[in-house]
């Protein structure tokens, strides 16, 4: 209880030291180059400068944070990943042969590349699924707001419930893993479904097809109802049955969303950490690199040079991704 | 559409919206309904079977020796197998472990000494003897019997006592609360500067926070870890801190919320701007006067996110805040109760309960805010 008193006073400290800052600064820079009040030419002239310290007075803090707890961070990750394992000696490209001959990355690289063909895809076919459907019934929206659910439940709280699920007993004692009860019930033969090598994969991605889902669905529901009628209707009248509606009409118009839910379930998938740890913690061949890097930071007292290079693999993997980002917000910004 | 094709198509939607329905909701359902469960059943049973009656095998030990009577020339000790259990009725027993059903309610079973064992269906026993019986250690009683279903908190009061998660609750909010303001304010501002204010270099600012967006959390923390041992030693205060912890997710949160305000406030009325500005009113006034209330959905949707992403998170906790057993967060907690009991599913469901049922909270109450997040977060940025 202390620590919550103490945690709500910081952040009512913080949130005034902001207002303080802000307010003082304008304050103070309103004094320095006064307008009002002055003759014309002299308040032009403030008018002009407090203008263009203005902004970089609200971009300041902002910036600052950015700076250190990302920018500093991505060059420093670089550098760390050339250094041995405390930081301290150059030791060129060794972390990074040494990854490449490493059977363990290899397997987190091969796994990684799994998830990111898998996960994207299923979710974004899901969500597509369930937006169509849902729009044409009267309960579309309860069914919406349940299947959009597990977004608000963490990484490892779904661990727990999945871990419950592929949950395994001994053959011919009572199943309680819900998936080993069906498929008992069909006469099959139980299995520790997490402990099956190349297979465990996909139970774990499971998870994350089951918690992106929701995210597709919202968006791709958005943009579908943003389709013109005219296009079906027209569509419609050309004697066009439902699935060819939906693929070839429909889905086309929505590619652009399409590649932005894709992208963006991807970028998550290249992050994915708390599933494996829970789950597995990279056993039974079920390493991911974002689980690797973490396990090598802690790994016998840490070696900061191969997580560091580990890291850099992952960021280099993002970077397509971050180039047609930017370049997609650019082209708006030119359309505003 | 004609009420012809209408019908089976119609129905084959509705069909297949429950089954997905159903798929998505039936994991946490299932969760919910085994902490509730008594933790002897929920061992034995699947949670599908909660409402039906389970059998269970149970041992009950008689009294010793000591408490045996005499009655018409006989020794005879009696008692209540099903005394301080829930069950309801005993269907066999036994009085060794290698048969443990060999009998049924009402027979009577000959112990190796000559004493006879008779057990009833509702429970009651009796243990009879020509000869004086010996020994201060009861007769072990093996017995099966139907228990009808129980629902308790019994799971909730022990791992909110027991299992720190009532203390790693208090963490969590600890964490996540202060990280979900404090980047609000900061990023207000610089979201209005880069929406409304011209100065050189605002484009390839707005293109430097697009690409911080997608800035994976991986390459942050060994140098800031580094970073945050250095500042700890230099100050002789300790490197992992709450302090520590709510500047890291404030960083790594501006990127996303910047970029949400700015396209909000990007979209607002330019008129509303220049009328106060001929008012004569400064940037600073109008950006608290008429932005900052106008942009109120848009500060909503990111607090909500952040609140989420605060809450649920597991890595920046570990690192920054440390894995000890005072300062784990709820997430971290789960993970290790994961590893340590692993097979007492009442504990881990109860705790995982407690550990989703803010966010789902906040899901439900604020899911308006949430979506329209989502909306300006991806589609019109792209």
């Amino acid at each position: 209880m202390q620590q919550l008193v103490f945690a709500v006073g910081t952040m009512v400290a913080g949130v005034l030291g902001c207002a303080a800052y802000f307010w003082g600064t304008s304050f103070i820079l309103d004094l320095i180059f006064p307008s009002k009040g002055r003759s014309g030419v002299e308040a032009s002239r403030n008018l002009r400068i407090t203008n263009a310290i203005r902004p970089w007075l609200f971009l300041a803090p902002a910036l600052f944070a950015l700076t250190i707890y990302l920018i500093y961070p991505v060059i420093m990750s670089v550098w760390f990943s050339v250094h041995d394992r405390a930081g301290q000696n150059f030791v060129g490209a060794s972390n990074y042969v040494w990854m490449l001959n490493d059977g363990e990355f290899r397997q987190s690289i091969f796994n990684n590349f799994l998830w990111l063909l898998v996960v994207p895809a299923l979710a974004t076919f899901f969500g597509l699924v369930i937006a169509a459907l849902t729009d044409r019934i009267w309960w579309g929206n309860i069914a919406k707001t349940l299947i959009f659910m597990p977004m608000a439940i963490s990484f490892v709280g779904a661990a727990v419930i999945w871990k419950f699920i592929y949950d395994y007993r001994a053959e011919g004692t009572e199943q309680i893993g819900l998936l080993n009860a069906i498929v008992v019930a069909f006469g099959g033969e139980p299995q520790a479904w997490i402990t099956l090598p190349f297979w465990n994969n996909f139970f774990l991605m499971a998870i994350l097809v089951w918690i992106q889902t929701g995210f597709a669905m919202v968006i791709l529901s958005a943009a579908l109802r943003g389709i013109p009628e005219e296009t079906v209707e027209a569509a419609v009248i050309d004697g066009a049955n439902g699935w060819q509606i939906f693929f070839k009409i429909m889905v086309p118009q929505i590619w652009g969303t399409i590649a932005v839910v894709w992208t963006t379930i991807t970028i998550l998938v290249l992050k994915v950490f708390d599933i494996v740890l829970a789950m597995t913690n990279g056993q039974w061949q079920s390493q991911v690199l974002a689980n690797l890097m973490f396990d090598w930071m802690f790994r016998g007292g840490g070696d900061f040079g191969r997580g560091a290079a580990i890291a850099v693999v992952i960021m280099v993997l993002v970077i397509p991704i971050m180039v047609w980002n930017i370049r997609n917000a650019a082209k708006e910004m030119k359309g505003h | 559409m004609n009420p012809a094709t209408r019908s089976p198509l119609t129905w084959a939607v509705h069909l297949s919206v429950l089954l997905l329905v159903a798929l998505w909701t039936l994991p946490t359902a299932g969760l919910l309904i085994s902490s509730l469960r008594d933790k002897d059943q929920l061992a034995v049973s699947g949670w599908w079977t909660a409402l039906s009656t389970s059998t269970q095998n149970i041992v009950a030990r008689a009294p010793g020796a000591d408490s045996q009577v005499e009655r018409d020339g006989k020794f005879v000790i009696s008692g209540d197998v099903l005394a301080g259990t829930a069950a309801g009725e005993v269907s066999a027993f036994g009085f060794s472990s290698q048969k443990p059903t060999a009998f049924k309610p009402g027979e009577t079973a000959e112990l190796n000494d000559g004493e006879k064992l008779t057990v009833q269906a509702d429970g009651s026993f009796e243990i009879v003897s020509d000869t004086k019986m010996e020994g201060s250690r009861g007769q072990r009683i093996f017995f099966t019997a139907a228990v009808p279903p129980r629902f308790t908190f019994d799971n909730y009061v022990e791992v909110l006592s027991a299992e720190g998660i009532g203390a790693s609750f208090i963490n969590s909010l600890t964490v996540a609360i202060p990280s979900t303001i404090i980047p609000i304010l900061i990023a207000a501002f610089a979201a209005y500067a880069l929406a409304w204010m011209p100065f050189p270099g605002r484009a390839i600012l707005i293109a430097v926070v697009v690409g911080l967006l997608v800035v994976p959390l991986q390459m942050s923390l060994i140098p800031l870890l580094k970073l945050y041992n250095g500042v700890g030693a230099f100050f002789g205060v300790p490197a992992k801190t709450y302090v520590g912890i709510w500047l890291a997710h404030t960083g790594f949160g501006l990127p996303l919320a910047i970029y949400l305000l700015r396209n909000y406030m990007a979209g607002l009325p330019r008129e509303i701007m220049e009328s106060a500005r001929v008012d004569g009113a400064s940037d600073f006034d109008i950006f608290v006067k008429i932005i900052l209330p106008l942009s109120f959905p848009a500060l909503a949707s990111f607090a909500i996110f952040q609140f989420l992403w605060t809450w649920n998170d597991l890595l920046v906790a570990i690192v920054f805040l440390g894995a000890g057993q005072d300062e784990l967060v709820l997430t971290g907690r789960l993970v290790n109760l994961l590893g340590s009991r692993g097979g007492n599913w009442e504990i881990l469901t109860a705790s995982a309960f407690i550990t989703i049922v803010v966010p789902l909270i906040v899901f439900f109450s604020l899911q308006r805010y949430l979506v329209r997040g989502l909306l300006a977060g991806s589609v019109k940025g792209g």
